[in-house]
C-alpha cells in the first residue's frame, strides 16, 4: 500500500465536544475514482478539508500525495486540484482569463498555458466562447470548465465537492466522461455526490454516518453486503440510522 | 377548477435579448402535485416568480386560484406559500424565532395552524433553540417548508426545495409533500432530480424556457416508444466509448451500474447484435438486455 | 400592529446578535472623542511661535519671560520681516506670531493703554483659538500685576488676526461634525446593508409575497437604528462635556429633536441606496461615497465653505449634513434657539421629505 495517494489513520476532527470526523481510516490508490458519500452533516466536508490542507486535524495521521497533512500542507496544495459546486470560477472573468489565472497560480509557463488552454477549449468544445464571461455560460458548461481548470496542472488527486448538483442529465454524463478520462490518465478522483447513480460510477465508495465511515467497498460488494438492489437502498439503510443533523 | 393557469406566459431579460420563459401555457388542477422538471437555466425560477407576483410577465397572462397575477397581486400574496430557491431563512434567528416571525407576518400563529406543520415540525422541534445558520441542509429545508406552510396557503410554490440535499432527506421531503397533497393543498414544485419526477401527479419537462412535454409520469415513459438496452458488467467506461462508435447507436449513456443504449432500429435481433459487437471488441461476459426506460431516459431523448 | 412589533423585534435580534458590528456602532463615537481629546491636548503643548519685538523694553521683556515660562509655547525671538513671517506660516513652521510695537512700555505708562498684535494660523481652528486664548490670559495676568504695582488701570489690548480663516467660523467644530458622521455611518450604511442582505438571502422574496406592507418592512428596519443613533448622540454629548469641556449651551431638547430629524434624513438615504445596490458590498461603498465623503469635504466640518471655489460652495448646499452641522454648531456652541435655526431646519426637513418620498415610490413591490 506504499504507493497509495491518500492514507489516513484514525483521522479525527473535533469542534469542542462535537466530533465532526471520527477516526477515519482508509486508503485511496492512484487512478482510483473514490466516492465519498454521506448525508448532509455526516462530516464529509470536514474530512475533505483536512485532506486538502484547509483544516488541521485534531488527532490521527494522514498523508496526501505522499505529504503529511500536518507539516507539508503547501506541498499537498501543489499536488491536488479542488472544485466545489459553490465556488469554482470567477464569474466576471472570461473563459480564457480564468484558465490563464488558474494555470498561472500553479506556475505553468506561458507556453504551457497557451497550449493547454487551447487543448482544453477544444476538448470542451468551448473555442467560440473563450472570450465570453463565465457568468454567461450555462451551469453545466461552467462545471465542465471548472473541472478542466482544476486538473490543468496535472495534480495527483482532484477533490470534487458535489460537482454535478442541478446540472441537466446529458451534461451530467458528459461531466463524468471528463472524470473517467482524467482517471484513465492516472489522476485520482475523490468525489462527493447526492446522485446515487453516480455512486455506481465510482471504483470504491465510502459512506459516512455521524462522523464515522460506516461502509467502504466497491459498489457491487456493498450491494451484496446490504442485500440491496441499488446504491440508493444501501445509502438509505445506513443514513436512516443517523442521529445527528447539524453540520 | 384550475388552481394555476398559464396562458402564453413570457419573460425576457436584458431588453428582450434573453428569453427565460417562452410562451408557456399549462394548467394545474386543484389539489394536484405538479412538477416542473428541468436543469438549471430552464426558466423554472422565472415561472415561480411570476406566479408569486414577484415579476411582471412581458407577454401572456396567468391566474392563481382565479386571481390575475398582475391586477390582483395583493389577493394572491395572501393565499400562496412560497419557498424560493435560494431561500436561506434568517441565519441569526433560532428555528422557533424564524417560524414565529413568519407566522406573525402572515397574521397567524404557530398554534393556530400547528396540525398542518406538525409532522414536519416535530422533526426539527428538538433543535428549536438552535440558530437556523447552524442547521444542516435537510433541516433547513424542513424549516423553510414549515415557514411557507404556516399560514395555511391554498397553493404552495416550491422552487428546487431539494437541491443540495442528501438522498434520505430528499425522500423524507417528498413524503411530506404527499401528506400535504392529501390535505388538499395544490403544489407546484421544481427539481433538477429526474428520480423525483415519478412522485408527481403530472410533470412538465422543461429546457431553455420551453416545455418539452406535459404528461403523467407513467405516460411520459409509455411515450418513449422505442426499445432501450441495458448493458452491465465489465469496464463500462471503455464499453461506452466503444458502443458510441457502433454504427447503429443513437446514444449511449451511463445510468448507475449499467449503460443505457438507444439504437436506430427496434429490430428483434438487436440484443444478439450488440453482444456480437461487444465480443468482437474483446468484451466477453457483458450482460445485454432490453430494459424499461425511466424519466431520465425520456428527458435525454427529448433533449435530442 | 402585532406584525409590526414582531418585525421590529426581529430587527433587534439581527442587530444584537452581530456583536462585532454592535461593538463598532457604540464604540466608534467613544473612541473618536477620546482620540480627539488626546490629540487636542498634545497639539497645544510646545506650540512653535515667533515673537517680533520692536520695543525691546522692560514691559516686552517681562511678557516674553512669562511666555517662555509657560509650557504651551516654544518661543523663537527674531526680528524678521512681515514677509518672512508669512512664509514661515505657510510652511507650517509656526502656529502663531506675537508682535510688540515700538515704544511699547513708554506708551503703556503714558497712555495707560496699548495694543499688541497676535497673528494665528487659523486653518487649524481649534489650535488657533486655544493658543490665542492662552496668550491672552498670559497678557491679562501681566496687566493685572501692573495694576497692583501702579494702582492705575492699564489695558493691553491684544489685536488678534486669524490668518487664512479670518471669520473664524465655529470653534470646536469637531463635535458637531462628528455627530453628523456617526449618524450617517450608522443610519445610511447599516440600513442599506440590512435591506440588501434580505435581498441576497432570498428572504425579501418571502416578505414581498406575504400580505405584510412594504412600508412596514421599511419602518421596522428604521427603529433599531434610530435608537442606536440616539444612544450615540447621548454618549457623544456626555463625552464632549466630560472630556473636551464642551457642554451644550442651548436647549438639549432642541438638539435632540434636530438630531432626530437628521436621523430620519440618514435613514431615508440608506433606503434610497438599498433600492439601487445589488450586494452588501456595493451598498457599503455607495454609502461611503455618497454620504461620508461629501460630509467630510463639503459640509464645512473639515474645510470652511467660505474658502471653497464657488461651484463647490453651491454643491455644498445639497448636502444634508451641512445643514445639520450648522444647526448643531449653533445650538451647542452659540446656544442659539429655534428662531436662529428655523431656516436650516426647514431646508433639512424638505430634503428629508424629498428623499423619503422618492425612496418609498421607488421601493419595489416586486423583484427588479
Amino acid at each position: 500500500m506504499s504507493d497509495a495517494v491518500i492514507i489516513t489513520d484514525k483521522l479525527t476532527k473535533r469542534f469542542g465536544d462535537f466530533i465532526a470526523a471520527n477516526e477515519l481510516t482508509f486508503t485511496v490508490m492512484p487512478g482510483e475514482i473514490f466516492g465519498f458519500l454521506g448525508a448532509n452533516g455526516a462530516g464529509k466536508t470536514t474530512a475533505m478539508r483536512m485532506l486538502c490542507g484547509l483544516s488541521t486535524p485534531s488527532s490521527g495521521k494522514a498523508s496526501v500525495a505522499g505529504f503529511d497533512v500536518y507539516t507539508e500542507v503547501e506541498k499537498i496544495k501543489l499536488n491536488i486540484g479542488y472544485m466545489s459546486q459553490k465556488f469554482s470560477l470567477y464569474e466576471d472573468l472570461t473563459v480564457m482569463e480564468n484558465i490563464k489565472f488558474y494555470a498561472g497560480i500553479y506556475g505553468l509557463s506561458d507556453q504551457e498555458i497557451a497550449d493547454k488552454g487551447m487543448a482544453l477549449l477544444q476538448q470542451l468544445d468551448l473555442e467560440k466562447e473563450s472570450k465570453k464571461l463565465v457568468r454567461e455560460l450555462p451551469l453545466g458548461w461552467k462545471q465542465k470548465l471548472s473541472f478542466s481548470v482544476a486538473v490543468i496542472h496535472k495534480p495527483k488527486i482532484v477533490f470534487l465537492d458535489e460537482p454535478t448538483g442541478g446540472v441537466d442529465p446529458v451534461t451530467r454524463r458528459q461531466f463524468w466522461d471528463l472524470i473517467y478520462d482524467a482517471a484513465d490518465k492516472g489522476v485520482t478522483i475523490f468525489v462527493t455526490t447526492h446522485y446515487m447513480d453516480e455512486a455506481e460510477y465510482c471504483n470504491r465508495i465510502s459512506i459516512m454516518v455521524d462522523g464515522f465511515i460506516r461502509a467502504l467497498d466497491t459498489p457491487d460488494h456493498l450491494k451484496q453486503q446490504f442485500n440491496a438492489k441499488s446504491m440508493n437502498e444501501v445509502f438509505y439503510a445506513l443514513a436512516r440510522e443517523a442521529k445527528r443533523s447539524a453540520d | 377548477m384550475n388552481a394555476i393557469e398559464l396562458n402564453n406566459l413570457t419573460k425576457t431579460y436584458n431588453d428582450g435579448s434573453i428569453t427565460a420563459v417562452d410562451h408557456l401555457s399549462f394548467d394545474v388542477k386543484e389539489g394536484e402535485l405538479y412538477g416542473l422538471i428541468g436543469p438549471d437555466g430552464a426558466g423554472k425560477t422565472s415561472i415561480f416568480r411570476m406566479l408569486t407576483t414577484l415579476l411582471l410577465p412581458d407577454e401572456g397572462t396567468a391566474k392563481v386560484n382565479g386571481y390575475d397575477i398582475v391586477k390582483e397581486y395583493k389577493t394572491i400574496r395572501n393565499i400562496v406559500g412560497y419557498m424560493p430557491g435560494k431561500f436561506s431563512l434568517y441565519q441569526d434567528l433560532t428555528v422557533e424565532e424564524n417560524l414565529n416571525f413568519f407566522a406573525t407576518l402572515f397574521g397567524t400563529s404557530i398554534k393556530e395552524n400547528y396540525d398542518l406543520i406538525k409532522d414536519i415540525y416535530i422533526q426539527i422541534e428538538p433543535y428549536k433553540n438552535r440558530r437556523a445558520g447552524k442547521l444542516s441542509g435537510g433541516m433547513k429545508q424542513k424549516l423553510a417548508l414549515c415557514c411557507a406552510l404556516i399560514h395555511k396557503p391554498t397553493v404552495l410554490f416550491l422552487d428546487e426545495p431539494t437541491t443540495g440535499v442528501d438522498a434520505v432527506s430528499r425522500q423524507e421531503f417528498w413524503e411530506m409533500l404527499g401528506r400535504l397533497k392529501k390535505q388538499g393543498i395544490t403544489i407546484l414544485v421544481s427539481t433538477p432530480y429526474m428520480d423525483e419526477a415519478g412522485l408527481c401527479d403530472k410533470i412538465a419537462l422543461m429546457q431553455s424556457g420551453k416545455i418539452l412535454s406535459i404528461e403523467k409520469p407513467q405516460a411520459v415513459i409509455s411515450n418513449f416508444n422505442e426499445k432501450l438496452y441495458g448493458i452491465s458488467k465489465g469496464n463500462l467506461y471503455k464499453i461506452m466509448l466503444d458502443l458510441r462508435k457502433y454504427e447503429q447507436t443513437v446514444s449511449c449513456f451511463a445510468f448507475g451500474d449499467a449503460l443505457h443504449l438507444r439504437l436506430k432500429s427496434n429490430a428483434d435481433d438487436n440484443v444478439s447484435n450488440i453482444k456480437m459487437y461487444l465480443k468482437n471488441h474483446g468484451y466477453m461476459d457483458t450482460e445485454v438486455k432490453e430494459i424499461l426506460p425511466g424519466i431520465e431516459d425520456c428527458f435525454i431523448k427529448l433533449l435530442g | 400592529m402585532k406584525q409590526l412589533f414582531t418585525f421590529i423585534r426581529k430587527e433587534f435580534y439581527h442587530v444584537f446578535r452581530d456583536q462585532k458590528t454592535l461593538l463598532m456602532l457604540f464604540g466608534l463615537p467613544i473612541a473618536q472623542i477620546i482620540l480627539f481629546g488626546f490629540a487636542l491636548t498634545n497639539e497645544i503643548k510646545n506650540a512653535k511661535i515667533v515673537i517680533i519685538d520692536y520695543a525691546k523694553d522692560r514691559a516686552s521683556a517681562q511678557i516674553i519671560e512669562r511666555i517662555e515660562a509657560s509650557k504651551y509655547f516654544e518661543v523663537d525671538k527674531t526680528l524678521i520681516s512681515h514677509r518672512e513671517m508669512e512664509a514661515a506660516f505657510k510652511e507650517g513652521k509656526i502656529k502663531m506670531a506675537l508682535i510688540f510695537p515700538e515704544n511699547f512700555n513708554y506708551n503703556l505708562l503714558h497712555t495707560n493703554s496699548n495694543q499688541i498684535q497676535l497673528i494665528a494660523d487659523a486653518s487649524d481652528i481649534n489650535t488657533a483659538t486655544t493658543l490665542t486664548n492662552y496668550m491672552s490670559s498670559i497678557i491679562m495676568e501681566y496687566q493685572n500685576e501692573l495694576m497692583k504695582e501702579n494702582l492705575v488701570t492699564m489695558t493691553i489690548v491684544p489685536e488678534v488676526r486669524m490668518l487664512y480663516n479670518p471669520q473664524l467660523k465655529g470653534e470646536h467644530t469637531f463635535v458637531p461634525g462628528m455627530m453628523a458622521m456617526i449618524m450617517l455611518l450608522i443610519c445610511v450604511m447599516m440600513t442599506s446593508i440590512s435591506i440588501v442582505r434580505e435581498k441576497e438571502m432570498g428572504t425579501m422574496e418571502i416578505l414581498l409575497v406575504s400580505p405584510f406592507q412594504p412600508l412596514m418592512v421599511i419602518l421596522s428596519k428604521f427603529v433599531p437604528y434610530i435608537l442606536i443613533s440616539l444612544v450615540n448622540v447621548t454618549s457623544i454629548l456626555l463625552l464632549s462635556w466630560l472630556f473636551l469641556d464642551l457642554p451644550v449651551k442651548g436647549s438639549i431638547l432642541l438638539l435632540y429633536s434636530e438630531s432626530f430629524l437628521f436621523i430620519i434624513t440618514s435613514l431615508a438615504l440608506g433606503l434610497f441606496i438599498s433600492i439601487n445596490a445589488k450586494s452588501q458590498q456595493s451598498a457599503m461603498f455607495i454609502s461611503l461615497g455618497l454620504t461620508m465623503l461629501p460630509t467630510l469635504l463639503l459640509s464645512g466640518f473639515m474645510f470652511p465653505i467660505e474658502n471653497m471655489p464657488l461651484p463647490l460652495q453651491i454643491i455644498s448646499n445639497i448636502i444634508p449634513s451641512k445643514w445639520y452641522y450648522i444647526i448643531v454648531r449653533s445650538i451647542m456652541i452659540k446656544g442659539s434657539t429655534f428662531v436662529a435655526i428655523w431656516r436650516e431646519t426647514l431646508i433639512l426637513g424638505v430634503m428629508t421629505l424629498f428623499i423619503l418620498i422618492i425612496s418609498l415610490k421607488r421601493f419595489k413591490i416586486r423583484l427588479v
